[in-house]
């Protein structure tokens, strides 16, 4: 789009303009965390000002009564573990489908793509029971399970658009120089499929380090809580003491807004193939 | 020989598909058709009993239950006018960052930066916004507008749920546009720009034809996830006041976790699997027929 080119003035105002936009989008994270470092009488007082005085005073009373690096390495963990076995197991699936097409493998297809019509609600009752009957609840490794079923749809999906895309000479190839389907999978196809991979792990990792219901109906003991659950039942339990609310907000927002900013480039790449082929 | 050649091949399908079509089958599509089995009973949760009363529960959702029918009608009102606001917004973002501009990719991230965070935190973040920072601006400016209880009323709790919603979803949705934008042939508009057209005239013209499948792809993404917006729902409002801000999805969460009602509550679960499914068949549907005429 090149229309406004020859508008030099026209283009800096345009610019001033989203500038402030930006600005006011941003705004919200900036007042949480100006308020983060108040007293609760200054909070009362005057949200909009700048503190009184800026000690970390605040920050250490949350971050005791949240017992918040216990809550980051559980929602680490989740993520990364969840991640890690859906690549494996997704891509394998999406690979063998694609690669050895029959009516069993396209009926098996088209299971996983109409499963992804399923809204979580509509299965979470009974899953509750299934965690029970199976001794799921209330451990990271059942709630891991429980994310590789959720994602499992989207990530085949993915994975077998991709896997169609690559000419499958590479894989003859190596079957004529004796590799098994095991060897020829993890040592030719897998490494083949990065760009996919990066876009299943960033769709997969946002939705799983984001995930709330799900955790709050498998998870019981306060050991286990990811983010979103501390941050929730810090806040029911704190309801209007923002002195404490707010900065237990600002360390959850953390992780994420740190992350995003060394990676955005990809993140915004990621989260837009994803939804165009979903 | 043959035969051992072919029990090698099932053994790898079984390898290489077995663990998805396990995870599947145990976390998606058995919980799937025990709450269609669920639905046809009175079962609490909690007892072992669970008595098979047919169609009751949808009976009684049907006849009954106002606060469900309540519920989705806010909930399409709400889909409905996001829907149009969110990807105005969004387009016009895209078109202003899709000029020539300096800072056009930090733009880009800061308009998108909300959509990485979790709902749970966003509701959160506005809570605090709008019981306390809307009251302080509103004493100081004198604009009414901030004066209001945004989170204690139905029809400000509308507009609350809205303004958050956007800011979450806006950015997603530009990041779609600019990229249909990027992909039109800047020599069309240059042709078009020598013919003498105006930038409103190729806007209308040239710019909106090309970039339908865009269009497509956002409304009906935009479509899918206001429709099932919870965790915002619950972060914010929470239903309130009077369950008159209740989504579709809260009223399940409530009808089955806080009422213990499990089989009424996947009645509704199965209902609300439905309006989704149709939905997206709509979606499949719309993109082919477009397909097929282009």
């Amino acid at each position: 789009m090149t229309v406004l080119r020859r508008f030099p003035a026209r283009l800096l105002l345009l610019e001033l303009l989203l500038l402030l936009l930006a600005l006011l989008f941003l705004y919200p994270f900036y007042l949480i965390a100006i308020n983060s470092f108040k007293s609760f009488d200054q909070i009362m007082l005057d949200t909009i000002g700048w503190p009184d005085r800026i000690s970390w005073e605040n920050y250490a009373k949350a971050w005791v009564a949240t017992n918040f690096p216990r809550v980051l390495l559980n929602s680490t963990l989740i993520t990364v573990l969840s991640l890690a076995g859906l690549v494996v197991i997704a891509s394998m699936a999406a690979w063998r489908l694609t690669r050895y097409p029959g009516r069993w493998s396209h009926l098996l297809f088209l299971l996983f793509v109409s499963a992804m019509i399923i809204p979580f609600q509509s299965i979470m009752l009974p899953l509750v029971e299934v965690g029970k009957r199976l001794g799921l609840m209330d451990s990271i490794a059942g709630l891991v399970f429980m994310y590789f079923g959720f994602c499992i749809s989207l990530s085949v999906f993915l994975f077998s658009g991709f896997v169609k895309s690559i000419p499958s000479e590479v894989e003859e190839a190596g079957y004529i120089d004796g590799c098994t389907t095991h060897t020829l999978y993890w040592k030719i196809v897998f490494p083949l499929l990065k760009p996919v991979t990066a876009t299943v792990l960033i769709l997969n990792g946002l939705h799983i380090w984001n995930d709330f219901l799900m955790p709050l109906l498998m998870l019981r003991s306060k050991e286990l809580h990811t983010i979103p659950i501390a941050t929730f039942s810090f806040f029911s339990q704190y309801e209007r003491r923002w002195d404490m609310a707010l900065p237990m907000l600002v360390m959850s927002l953390m992780p994420m807004l740190v992350f995003f900013l060394f990676t955005q480039k990809y993140m915004i790449k990621g989260v837009m193939s994803g939804s165009i082929k979903g | 020989m043959r035969m051992r050649k072919q029990w090698r091949e099932w053994g790898y399908h079984l390898y290489m598909v077995g663990p998805a079509i396990i995870c599947l089958l145990v976390v998606i599509m058995v919980p799937f058709a025990m709450g269609g089995y669920y639905s046809l009973t009175s079962w609490n949760g909690i007892s072992g009993e669970k008595s098979w009363v047919g169609w009751d529960n949808y009976i009684r959702i049907f006849t009954e239950d106002v606060q469900f029918f309540n519920s989705f009608k806010f909930t399409l009102q709400f889909t409905a006018v996001s829907l149009v606001l969110t990807n105005l917004l969004a387009f016009v973002l895209a078109l202003g960052l899709t000029q020539a501009l300096k800072t056009v990719s930090l733009l880009r991230a800061s308009f998108f930066v909300p959509n990485v965070l979790g709902g749970i935190l966003l509701g959160f973040i506005w809570r605090f916004i709008f019981t306390n920072v809307f009251a302080d601006i509103g004493e100081q400016t004198g604009i009414g507008l901030f004066g209001l209880q945004w989170l204690g009323t139905s029809s400000t709790g509308f507009w609350a749920m809205i303004i958050v919603y956007g800011w979450l979803i806006t950015g997603y949705l530009m990041i779609i546009y600019v990229t249909a934008l990027q992909g039109l042939d800047p020599s069309i508009l240059e042709a078009a720009k020598i013919d003498g057209t105006s930038y409103m005239q190729s806007l209308f013209r040239i710019v909106l034809p090309l970039v339908v499948p865009a269009f497509t792809i956002c409304l009906f993404l935009s479509l899918s996830i206001a429709f099932k917006v919870f965790d915002l729902n619950l972060a914010l409002t929470n239903g309130g006041p009077f369950n008159s801000t209740q989504m579709v999805a809260h009223n399940i969460y409530a009808e089955a976790f806080q009422k213990n009602r499990f089989g009424l509550g996947s009645a509704k679960a199965f209902l609300f699997f439905v309006a989704v499914a149709l939905l997206s068949l709509a979606q499949v549907m719309f993109t082919r027929k477009r397909e097929v005429s282009l």
